[in-house]
């Protein structure tokens, strides 16, 4: 037994230096250079949390016999999966195919873990198909590259009580600063107009992008970081204002004091994407019918912005060995009627192509919502998303270390801007300990 | 024998069994006050624990509307059944898959896992070898290493030899349990006589049929200690699980629920399952403690009177 842990622990202790020698290896090895298809039946392995996913590859892999996909699962993205991921490259035994979400894809992209899909059959030609920034969200920037295939997007809208707004005679925002006034209409009612969020900092990214923002900037080989330019700056110091006199409530996001608040009517509105749709109508049952969908208010009259919160892709994983393959059932996954319908049925995905915006189930009209058909307000919300939002390399970082500071924000002990700031340098740190070259 | 001395080991859990009978005749002597306020901690504590654990049991037989809508802690209309129904129809059953899961991991694998506990701890108690204390210090420094800390070591060595994501990559490490080996040896030395060993030897058993009849009947105490702590160590392994295993057909009940309850933003409906779901999973380990602990108190007291 002892002589036997000794062993063990020798052995873990060897495969861990040769694991770190052979993974920096082969990671220049395979170069995005030749995308040619495999010869005889491929199978592909596919890591994905998104529920009902294996009803769509059903449906692919009877159509495909030569191409079978087969479907593995696990913890949504930052709940461990991601971790797995990093840990399977490193290992080497990566799934073929793997879900990641727009905000983690600079993180493999600069550990070196996707395979450059452009020179698969088209890859490159697949770009119109796709709402213009989703793409960007894939290929950096880079004309030439494309480092993953969006799946679904979060483009953001304002979830309102249209029987609270009517019965007060407030009217519905339309800019900011009408969203003010109208917060202080309902806190003279007695509610809220709506929840700040201490812990969702993608959602206050998607604020920020729509206010024309971008936290990161990749000039091809060093990142710049600003959490605090003039537009986050200015989007802080709205939400800040609203914080200091009481006007929006700040219940923990996802909880059942939040859920309630929107379930009681004490919260009149939420900025939130497209998937939020299901939130509020299993949240808050009990007001069913009474909400509507507008477009987000602007920062200024007659604007027409939108911003992103969520969304993903699939990728290629670095090692796979039949990139071609793969790319070709991401792109049937991301693109086909059949599979998008199922998804946005399983998992309430909104999808990233162009065509899937026009999918029947889409269009028609939601009862939770007075029978609005919602999803044409987050289809011309999708096509005003601005391509220039760039995520970091190390966002799961970022988020806490921002969210620690908002926690403090909304109990009065500090400010948003604050929080920005803790978390440029702790990125700027963290980036630098990871040997990412930033600008500092 | 019958001079036998408490040890580490087996005084532990006698102490928490018998902390009620034991402490009421002292308590009397001491001042009333004290004696109130020791109540009033263990009535909060109790509370403490408890709270959370009526909660979800409330929480698991409300529908989804009254869940946000009704007091958190009393019931509205019951409909467990009805939740339960639904649960394990999720997604073909695939909840019973995972408890099926759990239960062999943590079933199995405290069963070998104490066997062989049990047989090292024995040897390093009963026989005399060069490095035995050298071995058991070694595996006293394994307490000290938590599981979590070799998770990932171990997904390297499973990695190379390609069993990553089979059951052998949970079933195999769960096997291993030092705390079980320092557990069984104080026992050993302290209730297995050399006396009975040696006339097993001269009634012309072996070494392992003496341990199997003679010796593991003295050490069930301790045995059932190992393989109680070693079944919830499994049970509630979570991080080994989480790295080694991508297929959703061989994942414990655990690692099923922390993957949906990440999705409950998107997919509202996984909330009331992970609840009814983490309720019916705790019942295995409610079910298995109370009928050990019996079997476990009479095995005490067993080995005391001899």
């Amino acid at each position: 037994m002892k002589k036997r842990a000794v062993a063990v622990a020798l052995l873990a202790a060897a495969s861990v230096a040769l694991t770190g020698c052979s993974a920096s290896t082969t990671s220049s090895g395979t170069a995005a250079a030749a995308c040619a298809p495999s010869t005889g039946k491929v199978d592909l392995t596919f890591t994905t949390w998104v529920p009902g996913m294996e009803d769509a590859v059903a449906v692919w892999n009877k159509a495909n016999p030569d191409i079978q996909v087969k479907v593995q699962t696990g913890p949504n993205g930052n709940g461990g999966t991601y971790q797995n991921f990093f840990n399977q490259l490193k290992a080497g035994n990566a799934p073929d195919l793997g879900q990641i979400e727009y905000d983690a894809l600079p993180n493999f992209r600069v550990q070196d873990g996707l395979t450059d899909l452009a020179a698969c059959a088209g890859v490159l030609d697949a770009k119109k198909d796709f709402v213009d920034w989703t793409w960007g969200q894939v290929n950096f920037g880079e004309d030439n590259a494309v480092y993953a295939i969006p799946q679904d997007a979060g483009p953001m809208a304002m979830f309102y009580r249209a029987d609270l707004f009517k019965a007060n005679n407030i009217a519905i925002p339309t800019t900011w600063a009408e969203y003010t006034a109208a917060a202080e209409k309902i806190r003279a009612t007695g509610g809220y107009i709506t929840n700040f969020s201490q812990s969702d900092i993608n959602q206050f990214a998607g604020l920020v992008w729509q206010a024309g923002g971008t936290w990161f900037k990749n000039d091809g080989t060093n990142w710049t970081v600003n959490l605090t330019d003039p537009t986050t700056a200015k989007v802080a110091a709205y939400w800040q204002d609203l914080i200091d006199r009481d006007l929006v409530s700040t219940n923990p996001p996802w909880t059942d004091e939040w859920n309630n608040a929107y379930n009681t009517g004490s919260d009149w509105t939420w900025n939130s994407a497209a998937w939020g749709a299901n939130s509020i109508a299993s949240g808050a049952p009990d007001t069913a019918g009474k909400w509507a969908v507008a477009e987000s208010p602007q920062w200024a009259a007659g604007d027409k912005a939108s911003g992103n919160w969520g969304g993903s892709s699939t990728a290629v994983f670095k090692g796979s060995k039949h990139p071609y393959e793969a790319a070709k059932f991401a792109l049937w996954l991301n693109t086909s009627d059949e599979a998008l319908t199922l998804l946005n049925k399983s998992a309430n995905l909104y999808p990233a192509a162009k065509s899937g915006l026009e999918l029947p189930a889409l269009k028609a009209g939601v009862d939770f919502y007075g029978g609005q058909a919602i999803y044409d307000v987050f289809s011309k919300a999708s096509s005003q998303v601005s391509p220039d939002f760039v995520w970091g390399p190390t966002m799961t970082q970022t988020y806490n270390d921002v969210s620690d500071g908002f926690k403090a924000a909304v109990t009065k002990k500090g400010t948003l801007i604050d929080a920005l700031k803790t978390g440029q340098t702790a990125t700027i740190a963290a980036m630098t300990a990871q040997s990412i070259p930033v600008n500092k | 024998m019958s001079t036998l001395t408490p040890t580490p080991g087996p005084v532990r859990p006698a102490r928490r069994i018998r902390s009620t009978p034991g402490s009421a005749p002292r308590a009397q002597r001491e001042n009333p006050f004290a004696r109130a306020s020791a109540m009033i901690v263990m009535g909060v504590f109790t509370l403490y624990f408890l709270v959370p654990v009526w909660w979800l049991l409330v929480a698991a037989t409300k529908d989804r509307a009254q869940f946000t809508g009704t007091n958190p802690l009393w019931f509205a209309d019951f409909s467990l059944f009805q939740n339960i129904g639904a649960l394990v129809s999720y997604r073909d059953g695939v909840y019973l898959k995972w408890m099926l899961n759990s239960a062999l991991y943590a079933g199995l694998g405290a069963l070998v896992g104490t066997i062989i506990a049990g047989m090292c701890g024995y040897a390093l108690a009963k026989y005399r070898f060069p490095g035995r204390e050298l071995i058991f210090n070694v595996v006293l420094g394994g307490v000290l290493v938590p599981a979590t800390a070799l998770a990932l070591p171990l997904f390297l060595i499973f990695s190379q030899i390609s069993l990553t994501n089979t059951f052998w990559s949970v079933f195999l490490p769960s096997l291993v349990s030092p705390f079980g080996v320092y557990l069984a040896r104080i026992y050993a030395s302290a209730s297995v006589p050399d006396e009975l060993i040696e006339a097993a030897r001269l009634d012309g058993a072996g070494e392992v049929r003496t341990f199997f009849t003679v010796s593991v009947r003295m050490m069930v105490p301790a045995l059932v200690t190992v393989f109680l702590f070693q079944f919830v160590a499994i049970w509630n392994n979570f991080f080994l699980p989480l790295i080694m295993l991508r297929d959703e057909t061989l994942f414990p009940v655990t690692l099923g629920l922390y993957g949906w309850n990440s999705q409950v933003n998107q997919i509202p409906v996984l909330r009331d399952y992970v609840l009814i779901g983490a309720l019916l999973s705790i019942i295995p380990l409610i079910i298995i403690f109370l009928l050990l602990q019996r079997f476990w108190r009479n095995g005490l007291s067993a080995g005391s009177v001899k």
